[in-house]
């Protein structure tokens, strides 16, 4: 592996391991509120999967910060302004459609980045890479069908998904835009330019909404400052009272 | 330094248990969640070696968040614990990935058997575990734990669990 900036990686392992923490908190926040049983359990299933895979890249990001700190201590003793998620995943969930809208679009985009990580110069960035693509060709199976069926439903559902899509659309171009966090990884071949993704991925999600009967809003412009924590949404920091709310009230308690 | 020779003094000169010993006692630890097969059955368990005296396992989670990875791990600690085995280190391996291509055939027979079809390279099972009709239809991609999909079949109109293919 090419020489890489420790601080540099350790920013990158938070943005993936923040992003999948995130979204599986959000996900798991219908457990007993789904539509239906089984959407339920798909959906707490997912964000079971979402976590697993946090505390693989947030276990690896402590190791590379080397400073004694664990996973547990990276998902809850920081504050919002330390995560680096994408803002898409800290958005309240809204209705069924539209948490079904975001994963399909949070999973397309890790369905074809981590196949790039596979050949990351970064032996372990590669094996975490290798365990979640197959949950995640799982997962975006589940919504791109999710979507589609919502979609080219009913009137009311196809309303409701068009809407999701135009919410949710300005929240996509944040995975593609590169700073220098990016431009070392490339540098170190420890992941793939965000930008070099876009392609695929237009060509993704184009396939799967067109078969939904909807239609990608026309603007190109992007909500950003999740990926580098310069600016979350309100959403983030309500999340984090609940989701932190057990070491906040009772610091240091243990299991 | 790894051994792999069969019950040899250690380092120490205390004596052993074989490797195949070991294997034998770790094809006895049943799966917690689907106890009708052992941990060996289900393929996670990737190696079983001495360094120096100390004995390693390694094990591969079936998906990274499952619950039941922390209790796999105890149990085995449990079970070689009770054989004896006092310089035990348990490693987690990552790659490559578990796959259901390592689950063994007489797994498969038994995870049939106890009503949940085994994993098919096809993507859904070949028919119900229970009446063996091909009639059948998923319910959803996603079952009672990570591993497991529910399907129907529209013949015994019995829903049953199918183990996805990874």
């Amino acid at each position: 592996m090419a020489s890489v900036d420790k601080d540099m990686l350790t920013q990158f392992l938070l943005r993936m391991g923040d992003n999948t923490l995130i979204l599986g908190h959000r996900v798991s926040e219908w457990c007993g509120h789904a539509p239906v049983l089984e959407e339920d359990i798909a959906l707490a299933n997912t964000a079971l999967d979402l976590i697993g895979q946090t505390q693989l890249w947030l276990g690896y990001a402590a190791e590379v910060m080397g400073n004694g700190k664990t996973a547990d201590d990276l998902a809850f003793l920081r504050d919002a302004w330390e995560f680096r998620n994408l803002l898409l995943v800290e958005l309240p969930n809204g209705d069924f459609g539209q948490t079904l809208m975001r994963q399909f679009l949070f999973d397309a985009y890790q369905s074809i980045l981590l196949p790039r990580l596979m050949k990351s110069s970064d032996q372990a960035v590669a094996e975490i890479a290798e365990k979640a693509r197959k949950e995640v060709a799982y997962h975006v199976e589940r919504s791109a069908d999710t979507v589609v069926g919502l979609g080219d439903g009913t009137e009311e559902s196809h309303t409701r998904m068009q809407a999701a899509l135009d919410r949710l659309w300005p929240y996509v171009g944040e995975m593609f835009a590169a700073d220098e966090v990016d431009g070392a990884m490339v540098a170190a071949g420890v992941a793939p330019d965000p930008a070099s993704l876009r392609e695929e991925y237009d060509a993704l999600i184009g396939k799967v909404l067109f078969e939904a009967t909807l239609t990608i809003p026309d603007s190109t412009f992007a909500h950003k400052g999740g990926r580098n924590g310069k600016t979350h949404s309100e959403h983030l920091g309500h999340l984090l009272t609940q989701m932190q709310w057990l070491q906040r009230a009772y610091p240091g308690a243990t299991w | 330094m790894v051994t792999k020779a069969q019950t040899t003094p250690a380092d120490n000169g205390t004596p052993v248990p074989s490797i195949d010993q070991v294997w034998q006692w770790l094809h006895t630890v049943p799966d917690p969640e689907i106890p009708v097969i052992s941990l060996t059955d289900l393929g996670i368990i990737r190696d079983v070696a001495y360094e120096g005296d100390t004995l390693i396992v390694s094990v591969t989670p079936t998906y990274s968040g499952c619950p039941a990875t922390t209790i796999i791990n105890l149990d085995i600690e449990t079970t070689l614990r009770s054989h004896g085995i006092t310089n035990l280190q348990l490693r987690r391996q990552l790659s490559p990935a578990w796959t259901t291509d390592w689950l063994s055939q007489q797994g498969r027979e038994k995870l049939e058997r106890y009503g949940i079809a085994p994993p098919e390279p096809a993507g859904g099972p070949q028919k119900c575990p229970n009446c063996s009709s091909q009639d059948i239809e998923k319910i959803s991609q996603f079952g009672s734990t990570p591993c497991k999909a529910l399907w129907r079949c529209c013949m015994c109109l019995e829903p049953f669990d199918y183990f996805k293919c990874i």
